[in-house]
């Protein structure tokens, strides 16, 4: 799986060729820095602030509306009139200055929405004003995130320098079992080797291990890297991911999927094989078993069955990590016919409108009420302590999100566990921190 | 931009996060650079905000601001009067807001392990040395692409000349 840069016989990392690609080069020195023009510009509702920003630049318009993406996520419907103020000022700005993609109040979170609207593509690159902007590494984009200001100056002049890093390549091998998920993989590699184990780097991963996942399990994995310290992270994308995007891009542009399906792999960058590598880590999914992040940081990663038994007020099953169709099926199998403890309540926040339709399509969103679940508008909610499921002081929270940061979500006097879907909702239906495993045997109501 | 900070250490640990120096449920209902100072590190230090004064330095570990994409978490500190950042290392997105913001943010990881809260120390930006304790740690001087936005007073001034220019 690799294609050589045109006319030059240098090697290169992904990342090195998409930066290349980006500021209109054959090649890309690691360590250089390079003036790069996006293929997209993302933001959400710190667009109001970036407009603020932009408009002291003395520029009146962007640098090319079509490259901008909006979303109104991340308090969602808004829920105070100082939010609301935010919101409209975006849609007013939106409107000035013909920006079409512009996602609405309950589309749903900014990365999935522009992945399932294919508003980006392999080989791309995506400047995001949100630190999980990584998260399109998914198919093989470069993305990552940036400041206000920085924004602000890229809507201006359509450009920014960004230096070219250093790669760590992670190989995966053999299969996951025992319940195990690729937001455990992430877990177990970021506190294996600490959250700034790939700080300032970009994550490659590749193997034989790569393909078991699916396109939703390589969101979650790849969103994660953000977590880990990285620039950017890339997995090498195969034919489902193909299939998925160009479906969708069909959809979207009304071409015919195969012509799609060619732009996609016309656009398509791999690493070269000799690619020089910052180091190199070999990890083995079949030894990956269930586990949770304890707070406050994101590196304190231990075996679940460690923390079993830890009492939770709150189950929160959602974000840009953990919020997809998959992880509301997940959650669902665990609940059907049950009900969640009296102690604790389940807080369900589908990623987007599409995974919501959907899950109510297939009757999860049934099986989560019935089981006692809330179900939230499409967005951020409380992840990040702005609305919809906040926690007390003193409260314990079991979470599909990707941080655990002390006062994350709202107050510094309350516990953040980070897990998969069907702990959370195993931890739901119990009170305390479980394995799906154990409560298989519960009597139904 | 002042060559010689001087001025008071606050001293943290590792992995200093954007929550804990800004929380999140502030981020779209506080838009004024004063009224960020008063909840800066709000979830670390409540004494931080009502304490410090102009020119202190905040000394960290590794990952210093580690976490979201807000520069509320660089602007909040500069608008408190922090002088300066010194870590052993900084979060990618963290460093590129504190240069944005014209907040020297410093890599040395030697004084780290070398100063104590409170301690007075003088850092000469030009020279790329820090004076603590009877004592000389250096860093690497900031490259000329950054001390100009620096001398621009941030990004956002530095666009703005660079697109009047143009």
């Amino acid at each position: 799986m690799s294609n050589q840069t045109n006319g030059s016989s240098r090697s290169q990392t992904f990342v090195q060729k998409v930066l290349a690609r980006g500021a209109g080069q054959e090649y890309a020195e690691i360590g250089e820095v390079v003036d790069v023009t996006p293929d997209r510009a993302l933001s959400h509702d710190n667009s109001a602030a970036i407009r603020g920003y932009f408009e002291s630049l003395g520029v009146t318009d962007v640098w090319d509306p079509e490259k901008l993406a909006i979303t109104l996520d991340h308090a969602a419907p808004a829920p105070t009139v100082k939010h609301a103020e935010n919101h409209s000022k975006i849609r007013e700005f939106v409107k000035e200055q013909g920006i079409s993609h512009f996602f609405e109040v309950g589309r749903g979170i900014c990365h999935q929405v522009l992945s399932e609207e294919a508003l980006i593509l392999p080989g791309q690159i995506i400047l995001g004003a949100d630190s999980h902007t990584p998260h399109f590494g998914w198919m093989g984009a470069f993305g990552t995130g940036i400041g206000r200001s920085e924004m602000a100056a890229t809507w201006a002049a359509g450009e920014l320098w960004l230096r070219v890093p250093e790669t760590i390549r992670v190989r995966l091998t053999g299969e996951l079992s025992n319940g195990a998920t690729s937001k455990d993989v992430a877990l177990s590699l970021i506190g294996q080797f600490g959250a700034d184990g790939a700080l300032y780097k970009s994550v490659e991963f590749t193997g034989d291990g790569v393909s078991q996942f699916t396109v939703e399990d390589r969101m979650v994995l790849i969103n994660m890297m953000a977590e880990f310290g990285a620039k950017n992270a890339y997995l090498e994308p195969d034919e489902s991911v193909f299939d998925w995007l160009a479906a969708r891009l069909a959809k979207r542009t009304g071409d015919s999927v195969e012509s799609c399906r060619q732009r996609i792999e016309e656009l398509v960058l791999y690493p070269d094989e000799d690619a020089e590598y910052d180091r190199t880590i070999d990890f083995d999914l079949s030894e990956i078993e269930p586990v949770v992040a304890k707070p406050h940081t994101v590196d304190n990663v231990v075996p679940l069955s460690e923390m079993e038994g830890t009492r939770v007020h709150q189950a929160y099953i959602g974000t840009c990590t953990n919020g997809r169709l998959s992880d509301i099926a997940a959650a669902a199998e665990v609940l059907r016919g049950k009900r969640i403890s009296p102690n604790t309540r389940l807080m369900v926040v589908p990623a987007s409108s599409e995974v919501l339709e959907q899950a109510t399509d297939l009757g999860y969103t049934s099986d989560l009420v019935k089981a006692g679940a809330v179900i939230s508008p499409p967005g951020c909610g409380a992840c990040m302590g702005n609305h919809m499921g906040v926690l007390a002081p003193g409260e314990v929270c079991i979470s599909s999100a990707n941080r655990n940061f002390q006062g994350r979500m709202g107050t510094r006097d309350a516990e953040i566990y980070l897990a998969n879907p069907a702990v959370v909702a195993a931890s739901a239906l119990a009170g305390y921190i479980t394995n799906p495993e154990n409560i298989k045997e519960e009597v139904e109501v | 931009m002042e060559n010689v900070i001087e001025g008071k250490i606050w001293k943290y640990g590792d992995d200093v996060n954007t929550d804990v120096i800004f929380p999140g449920k502030y981020t779209y209902t506080i838009s004024d650079p004063s009224e960020m100072a008063k909840h800066a590190l709000e979830d670390l230090d409540p004494d931080f905000a009502e304490n410090v004064n102009a020119g202190d330095i905040i000394v960290g570990g590794s990952n210093w601001g580690n976490g979201s994409s807000r520069e509320q978490a660089v602007t909040c500190l500069k608008e408190a009067g922090v002088g300066a950042i010194i870590a052993k290392s900084f979060a990618r997105i963290y460093y590129r807001n504190c240069i944005n913001n014209a907040l020297p943010a410093i890599t040395c990881p030697d004084l780290v392990d070398n100063v104590e809260e409170g301690d007075t120390i003088a850092v000469h930006l030009k020279d790329g040395v820090i004076r603590a304790n009877d004592r000389e740690f250096r860093f690497p001087a900031f490259p000329v692409s950054v001390v100009e936005i620096f001398n621009a007073g941030g990004l956002l001034p530095y666009t703005r000349e660079r697109l009047a220019r143009e």
